[in-house]
């Protein structure tokens, strides 16, 4: 028994050695997955964003077609490098929400001018809450939401040329 | 030139580590006499080269040589002369070559000072110390080159983290650094030891003033880490159980558990196996710490190189040097006799107790600190463990083990009288219970846990002065009175904790210069905003004016920084000190209408945690200058008898 007692330091420090090489041989990513996934929307309703857009609400959100929540900032430089590809999936027909995040009305007036304006309705999150509520921790951030407002797909970080297809894709699988 | 001859330094001191490996092997099998002179050189001119390649690469920072890559990519003409100094430890390379200099130093010192240890234990230690060095050079020298050449040089060197660039750098890696790696001399000891079965009071005598001297450091190291954080970040906190922090926090969890247990294996012979065990524990921790720090598996402040390939080169490590450990305690423990016994209500037992609780608070933390890694790599799912579980896991641990404490120097070794030390007792409980009654009077609403911090502080500061209780002083040891100071220092630290987290005072405002907002007992004028420009950043820097009563007023500036290289703002915290606590401010971002964020705290007697921290980093101070000088003197009577 005794002699058992005095191999456990090894044993157990080589389960952690093993967890540790998983850790670091496993490619891991930085980002941090949304729990939203598969849920409903959060309950919202937030001050329109920007001039000339109606404002957003959950219950804008849940209207029978699915389409992208786009979250995004005037001050977020990878917002602005995304532009031609949100411009790219609403030429493709899919319906894009936006929230801007920290942001002043006359500042996304001004970013739309400049890089294009791809939305349908855009909210005002001055406080991150409803972004947080999403489940989302950073801008530009874009969710896949079916017709009944649940959350079917989350696109971390901007959104690069080779990702419209996938993004185009998971909109028709919501459908 | 400088950077080849600090490369150059660097592969001796490898390669004369491996010969004080090989001597020492066959000083161990040939049984060859004479070898121990001869390990014992090559361990001091081992270290002398590891200083020199160090002070090579803090030369090159200093001229801020930008042919080296190193010191491109942390360093900045503009910087000043201290941070360009510091700067050449703020950073993977260069902190992985300070640590392996303190480790050949550590050996070094031991190859020159170590005299009680007997003769094959010592070739064994330094074999074992050089062992580890080995494996540390070569991750400097294949995976961390300090001293590579960037060919074309730049024109400029990119900067040191401002965060980086404050006094405290030159202070807290150091010595935190001499703490972390001072413990593998207590590893190495308890390596010699099994190799040799040579594991009783003479080897715990010798044992114990190393893991003093890393003892102290590491406390030092802890208390000012935690007070830099505390001014420098501008959050207002003191501990965030971040995972580096936890990380030096496990070495120092099982170096106070050795400190206490290899007391137990000098004086009485008792807890053998256990106190090599802490031993090789205490150590592996500080590695398992540099591994999660420096292989980029943990994101942290202190992460700055974020590279796989190294993470795994220093877990091969680790594997080597734990694994091997280890199993060598599982070979050879069993044939280390059993030390003496004593009963349950005894000194020994009440360090048992001592080492059972610090054993399980290192649990609770090393399982908070993994707990989020072992979740990703089996599940994939990314979660953080934060200051709830650690509280509520690991503080009722340690308020029993602050209660032990000061029940544990009242006992008698061996075996004692349970009614005659609840008697010995009697002054600290009426404190702690006359605590109890002014706070159930003064401060009913406060939290549990700060309550019995409270009530548990006031009862440990009399019994830890209670050692000294009738007795003469002037004959009383010096370690007597290290660890009456030690303990002290406990009770006031944890007093400094409970106070701040049970009366903070803070207030969040949208002020414009002019209004007056309250704080605590203070009430706080914003006076001024304006911008100040400094030798490597501009500011904007707020004025304001705290008064209390008819007292003087205080005036206080907080500034929000912005450094340019690199681009990083920060907040400098105005903090003033008065005798019963902290007035600390930060400006925050200007907000609309001419309004700043300000943020106002008053923290009564929070500076007792730091003082507890310097008082017991100054009682283990004490302690060892006693030990050394009462060993001294036991040697040169012997001597003195055989003459």
């Amino acid at each position: 028994m005794r002699k058992i007692v005095l191999w456990a330091p090894l044993v157990l420090f080589l389960v952690f050695a093993g967890v540790f090489a998983h850790g670091l041989l496993s490619p891991s990513s930085r980002d941090i997955r949304s729990q939203m996934i598969g849920k409903p929307l959060p309950a919202f309703s937030l001050p329109p964003g920007a001039p000339g857009h109606p404002p957003l609400d959950r219950a804008a959100m849940a209207t029978g077609e699915p389409h992208l929540l786009n979250i995004f900032a005037s001050w977020c430089i990878p917002c602005a490098a995304e532009a031609p590809q949100l411009q790219q999936l609403a030429e493709a027909g899919v319906a894009i929400d936006a929230i801007a995040i920290r942001d002043r009305p006359e500042d996304v007036a001004g970013f739309l001018a400049r890089w294009g304006d791809p939305y349908r309705a855009i909210g005002s999150d001055v406080d991150s809450r409803v972004q947080m509520a999403m489940g989302s921790s950073g801008v530009p951030e874009t969710f896949v939401v079916d017709g009944k407002g649940i959350i079917r797909h989350q696109h971390i970080g901007q959104i690069m040329p080779e990702d419209v297809p996938a993004l185009l894709a998971a909109v028709r699988a919501a459908r | 030139m400088i950077a080849e001859a600090g490369l150059a330094a660097l592969w001796l001191a490898a390669a004369l580590a491996a010969l004080q490996l090989l001597l020492g092997g066959l000083g161990l099998t040939r049984g060859h006499a004479d070898m121990l002179s001869g390990v014992r050189r090559i361990a001091l001119v081992q270290a002398l080269l590891a200083v020199f390649a160090f002070v090579c690469l803090i030369v090159l920072f200093l001229q801020v040589d930008l042919s080296v890559a190193l010191v491109v990519a942390n360093d900045h003409s503009d910087k000043p002369w201290l941070y360009k100094f510091a700067g050449t430890w703020g950073n993977h390379e260069g902190s992985m070559l300070m640590w392996v200099t303190i480790l050949a130093v550590a050996g070094g010192a031991v190859a020159l000072f170590e005299r009680q240890l007997a003769e094959r234990t010592l070739i064994a230690t330094l074999a074992a110390q050089a062992a580890i060095g080995i494996g540390f050079y070569a991750f400097l020298l294949f995976a961390s080159n300090p001293f590579a050449r960037l060919n074309p040089a730049p024109a400029e060197g990119q900067g040191l983290n401002p965060l980086l660039q404050d006094p405290g750098l030159a202070f807290h890696p150091p010595t935190l650094y001499l703490g972390y790696v001072g413990l593998s001399i207590a590893f190495s000891f308890a390596v010699g030891a099994l190799v040799t079965r040579d594991v009783g009071p003479a080897f715990a005598r010798a044992m114990r003033p190393w893991v003093l001297g890393a003892w102290i450091m590491l406390t030092i190291g802890i208390t000012a880490g935690s007070y830099w954080a505390y001014y420098e970040l501008g959050w207002g906190g003191w501990w965030f159980w971040d995972p580096v922090e936890n990380a030096s926090l496990m070495p120092w969890l099982a170096a106070t558990a050795l400190l206490h247990s290899v007391t137990v294996l000098a004086t009485r012979d008792g807890l053998r196996a256990w106190t090599v065990m802490l031993a090789v524990v205490a150590f592996s921790m500080s590695m398992v710490g540099t591994f999660l720090v420096r292989s980029g598996i943990l994101t942290s402040v202190h992460a700055f190189a974020v590279d796989p390939r190294r993470g795994t080169f220093i877990l091969a490590l680790l594997i080597l040097y734990i694994g091997g450990a280890l199993a060598l305690f599982g070979l050879r423990v069993g044939t280390v006799k059993e030390g003496s016994r004593f009963e349950p209500v005894s000194r020994e037992g009440a360090l048992v107790v001592n080492n059972l609780l610090l054993s399980a608070v290192l649990g609770i933390v090393l399982v908070g600190t993994l707990y989020p890694l072992a979740i990703e790599a089996t599940t994939g799912e990314k979660l953080s463990v934060g200051a709830p579980y650690f509280n509520t896991a690991a503080g009722p641990l340690a308020l029993i083990l602050v209660a032990v404490m000061a029940a544990g120097p009242l006992m008698r070794w061996r075996h004692d009288n349970l009614k005659v030390v609840v008697r010995r007792l009697a002054l600290p409980v009426l404190l702690a219970a006359l605590a109890l009654a002014a706070l159930t009077v003064l401060a009913p609403r406060i939290g549990l846990l700060p309550r019995l911090g409270l009530i548990l502080a006031a009862g440990v500061a009399a019994g830890s002065l209670a050692p000294l209780w009738k007795r003469n002083l002037r004959r009383t040891p010096l370690f007597t009175f290290g660890m009456v100071v030690a303990h002290l220092g406990v009770a006031v630290s944890l007093a400094g904790m409970a106070s701040e987290s049970a009366f903070i005072k803070e207030t969040l405002v949208a002020a414009r210069p002019g209004e007056v907002h309250d704080v605590g007992p203070y009430a706080v004028r914003f006076d001024t905003v304006e911008p100040v420009a400094g030798p490597n950043w501009t500011a904007v820097e707020a004025t304001l004016t705290a008064t209390r009563g008819d007292r003087t007023p205080l005036t206080l500036r907080t500034q929000a920084r912005s450094y340019w290289a690199p681009v990083t703002e920060t907040n400098e915290a105005a903090i003033k000190t008065v005798p019963d606590g902290q007035l600390y401010v930060v400006l925050g971002n200007p907000g609309e209408d001419g309004r700043w964020q300000l943020r106002l705290w008053w923290k009564p007697f929070v500076t007792l945690i730091w003082l507890g921290g310097a008082m017991i980093a100054f009682g283990g101070f004490l302690s060892l200058i006693g030990r050394v000088w009462r060993e001294r003197r036991t040697a040169r009577r012997a001597a003195e008898v055989y003459a």
